[in-house]
């Protein structure tokens, strides 16, 4: 009973530490962004280079509107590995501390008054969606004029979110099919696929790099020992492996006094 | 065990073995449970955040005139900046016998604070403004023969009585044992001036 | 009973007794009876020979209290109470306190831990009838740090106040109101604000952190003291006191120390292999053990998408929502917790141990095992269609396995238990 609880434990282990990977989704082919549901980041936050593009994205893209008050850019620059000239010239903003927290410049005021919703802070967003639901948001914003912002979104519908990436993304598209209602009767449209409408600087390929290296730095914040932890976890488990039998050794050699 | 004289030998194996084995368990137990203790024990060393707000502190001292003290903050002390005037720097010298420590070797100072003046140049001194015998701040006082005739100028803690000179050195008949401390500072520009980090960086 | 070695000399046991040591020990042993408590609570305290798997988990939780006490204090030094402070030190002490990480962790992990290992714990109680006289005490004891250790779970999870923390607070203190009259006015003290709100953070801090640990480490120790006064129960729910050799001592039992010092520390050690398996691997274990939710600030203005509590109080939250009125949920739920308390008086099998029960009390058993878990896993969903339909069918089987206890313990055909004690060298 005791091996397969053991078997069963190290199944667990190997198990979360196997990265996610599924089929990325299909581009010319079949329709694009059909299966957009089901989309993974499949991230890996211990590749320090694409976290590291993923800060340089953050503090382009999405310091203007949301904060990582959790955050140092000190802390940033030692767990990335940023030399501290670098950092203070190229990520910190004029008159910030490198040991500041990470805050947006834009009011928290102002901001709920032009989007009837301030930008929340995003330090812990990956933990409390998961990385595939920001991977989701970011690749299915889509033009809607009926909307303030000119955008909607799949994953958040009714988004308070403008379509910031759209320079870099290109605008899309969102194109529904009538579908019969299950049980109530009547129709309603559901989403069938996107077609890109305008060009942006990236191709789709470099557009999906960009927003994966973003997600993974989002979800370095999230958690930033992470790393540490699972190094260290390594030592502590074969430790007590050790330990164990060593224990087990023990107890076997008393219990032959036993009958 | 040494009745059974048949056995003898295979009862010591066994009680060795059982003694090995118990003593290898409570060995790694014991290293096992040192290192569990570490990070409890480090959980108490200052937080990132305390180390932030201990970060150096920066002081534009342009504004401060001859003969003023301005007061400053680092790691949660004081920092006393006084600029000397002429006169106080020559009434640094003179009282040397009247001194615990006049070359300040058993105090708490930087390298290029080891000298006469307790300071990188004569006209600025940085000292940390608490007394070193139990923390109260001294008070200023400057003027010659403020507290007693011969008095050159320093500083006086109200609490239990030290007296400390323009240098920031004590006087002897003060509780206090030791110099003020001076604190690691640099100027990285003409007029600021930065308590916490030198040469060496800033303050481990 | 003298044991002994494998060649049939005698063990050398470890030496007791104030002759053997003098000086301080000597010094101390005529002021304080030490000498006297290890011998007769530890090395010359007789446990049956037979302890199985199902026995580990009595020691287990014991190291999980110690780990928890442990923990605990140490977050309590960094941990700052108060609606406008409380998310902010968790971040704090997760991202800035050295080590904090892994202190909180140990923590939340040795919360669920703790969880996992009573429920086994108490279900070797029914494997074995380990609640039947003269263990009806030690039994109710048991219950009581049951109890007091689910306040302690429920009042922890509001501490981070995160947005589950602060919507299963006003989940569970508003059943609180369905009490008949005082219900509105004992919601209202509890809560000491209109709503969940910073008093109620405060005062369940101060009660996390003193007051049950205090009440728990007072029922630990009345549970170990009524264990020792009528010894522990077997797999084979054989009584071994009533056999004993010329010497006294009871035939089939060994000093519990070092037979079970020993053997419990394997347990141990595969315990603290699982426990480092989760916390630096898998600390969230998928929303199971720290929920999504909690990562984002309590919000008064909303509500999570799925109000599930955490995975150990699941199945009591399946009954609640499987009843369609909330007084008749919130007293069902009550009951199922409360029936536990009666088992000993509703087993009315001669025999004690599964072993030599028949097939009514063992299918009774497994079917109960089999409504709680699944109960746990309907608990975590949302409350519609067919989960409803499904917890509604669990929840009387889960009610009849009390209700119907004497009936078929009454009825079931037993077999003969052994005179000795079923043990197989290991």
């Amino acid at each position: 009973m005791r091996t397969e609880a053991l078997l069963a434990a190290v199944l667990l282990a190997v198990a979360a530490c196997a990265p996610h990977r599924l089929p990325a989704e299909e581009e010319g082919g079949g329709k694009f962004g059909a299966d957009w549901d089901s989309w993974r980041a499949d991230t890996n936050v211990s590749d320090l280079a694409s976290v590291q593009r993923g800060a340089r994205n953050f503090t382009s893209y999405c310091l203007g509107c949301h904060s990582l008050k959790y955050e140092r850019w000190s802390r940033l620059g030692a767990d990335l590995k940023i030399p501290e000239q670098l950092l203070e010239k190229d990520l910190v903003p004029p008159g910030a501390k490198s040991t500041d927290y990470i805050m947006t410049r834009m009011p928290a005021a102002d901001a709920e008054t032009w989007f009837g919703k301030a930008p929340p802070d995003l330090s812990l967003m990956v933990r409390a969606r998961g990385k595939d639901y920001i991977y989701q948001f970011l690749t299915t914003f889509y033009v809607d004029p009926t909307r303030q912002t000119g955008a909607n979104n799949l994953r958040l519908p009714s988004t308070a979110m403008p379509d910031v990436l759209s320079e870099l993304e290109g605008l899309k598209g969102a194109v529904f099919k009538t579908v019969a209602r299950p049980g109530a009767g009547g129709s309603e449209q559901v989403f069938d696929h996107f077609e890109q409408l305008a060009p942006g600087r990236l191709s789709l390929a470099e557009y999906d790099g960009m927003v994966r290296d973003t997600v993974n730095f989002l979800d370095y914040v999230s958690e930033p020992t992470q790393l540490e932890r699972r190094q260290l976890g390594v030592w502590v488990v074969l430790f007590l492996l050790v330990f164990t039998w060593f224990a087990w050794l023990v107890k076997r050699e008393y219990w032959k006094d036993v009958h | 065990m040494a009745d059974h004289a048949g056995v003898a030998g295979g009862d010591e194996v066994d009680l060795s073995r059982r003694k090995f084995l118990t003593r290898a368990t409570i060995a790694t137990g014991t290293v096992g449970a040192a290192f569990a203790a570490i990070p409890f024990i480090e959980s108490w060393t200052p937080s990132e955040r305390a180390r932030a707000l201990g970060a150096p502190t920066e002081l534009d001292i342009s504004k401060l005139e001859a003969g003023q003290m301005a007061t400053t903050v680092w790691r949660r002390s004081p920092i006393y900046v006084v600029r000397r005037t002429s006169d106080m720097v020559a009434r640094i010298a003179g009282h040397d016998a009247d001194l615990k420590d006049p070359n300040s070797d058993h105090s708490d100072q930087p390298a290029y604070a080891k000298n006469p003046v307790r300071s990188r140049s004569a006209e600025f001194l940085v000292l940390v403004g608490t007394c070193t015998h139990l923390g109260c701040l001294p008070k200023q006082r400057f003027a010659a023969g403020d507290l007693y005739p011969s008095w050159p100028g320093g500083f006086f803690c109200p609490c239990h009585g030290s007296r400390f000179d323009l240098a920031g050195r004590v006087f002897a008949g003060s509780p206090a044992s030791i110099n003020l401390r001076v604190p690691p500072y640099s100027y990285p520009k003409e007029h600021l001036l930065l308590v916490g980090a030198d040469e060496k960086g800033a303050a481990g | 009973m003298t044991v002994k070695t494998a060649t049939g000399a005698a063990a050398p046991m470890p030496k007791s007794g104030a002759a053997a040591k003098k000086g301080f020990w000597a010094w101390l042993n005529k002021r304080m009876p030490v000498d006297e408590f290890l011998a007769t609570q530890v090395t010359e305290y007789y446990a049956p020979k037979n302890f199985n798997f199902w026995y580990y988990f009595g020691s287990l939780a014991l190291v999980v209290l110690v780990l928890q006490l442990v923990t605990g204090i140490f977050l309590t030094m960094f941990y700052k109470p108060g609606e406008a402070t409380a998310f902010d030190s968790v971040q704090f002490i997760m991202r800035e306190v050295d080590w904090g990480w892994l202190i909180r962790y140990l923590h939340s992990s040795g919360a669920s831990f703790f969880f996992i290992v009573v429920y086994l714990h108490m279900f070797r109680a029914f494997l074995y009838g380990s609640y039947k006289p003269p263990r009806e005490l030690l039994w109710l004891i048991g219950m009581l740090v049951y109890l007091a250790l689910m306040a302690e779970a429920f009042m922890g999870y509001v501490l981070p106040w995160g947005n589950m923390s602060f919507w299963g607070a006003q989940v569970i203190v508003n059943l609180f109101g369905t009490i008949p009259g005082i219900g509105p006015d004992l919601v209202l003290w509890i809560r000491g604000d209109y709503g969940i709100a910073d008093a109620t953070l405060n005062r369940f801090f101060a009660l996390h952190v003193a007051a049950v640990p205090l009440a728990l480490l007072l029922l630990v120790v009345l549970h170990l003291v009524a264990l020792h006064e009528v010894g522990s129960n077997n797999p084979d729910g054989i009584e071994t006191k009533e056999k004993v050799g010329a010497d006294g001592k009871p035939l089939d039992c060994v000093p519990f120390h070092p037979y079970y010092t020993v053997k419990d520390l394997v347990g141990v050690g595969v315990f603290l292999v699982l426990l480092a398996i989760v916390v630096f691997f898998v600390p969230t274990l998928g929303g199971l053990f720290l929920e999504s939710p909690n990562f984002e600030p309590a919000n008064p203005m909303s509500t999570p998408e799925h109000i599930a509590p955490v995975w150990y109080f699941t199945p009591y939250y399946a009954i609640l929502r499987a009843v369609p009125d909330q007084r008749m949920g919130a007293l069902l739920m009550l009951i199922a917790v409360m029936s536990f308390m009666f088992v000993p008086w509703l087993d009315r099998s001669p025999v004690k141990s599964m072993r030599y029960r028949g097939w009514m009390s063992r299918s009774a058993l497994a079917i109960f095992v089999v409504s709680f878990i699944v109960l746990g896993y309907l608990g975590l969903q949302p409350a519609e269609g067919l989960y409803v339909v499904l917890a509604r069918i669990f929840a009387v089987l889960y009610f009849a396995f009390f209700f119907l206890m004497p009936l078929y313990t009454w009825l079931d055909p037993v077999k003969p238990v052994p005179e000795r004690l079923i043990y197989h060298a290991h």
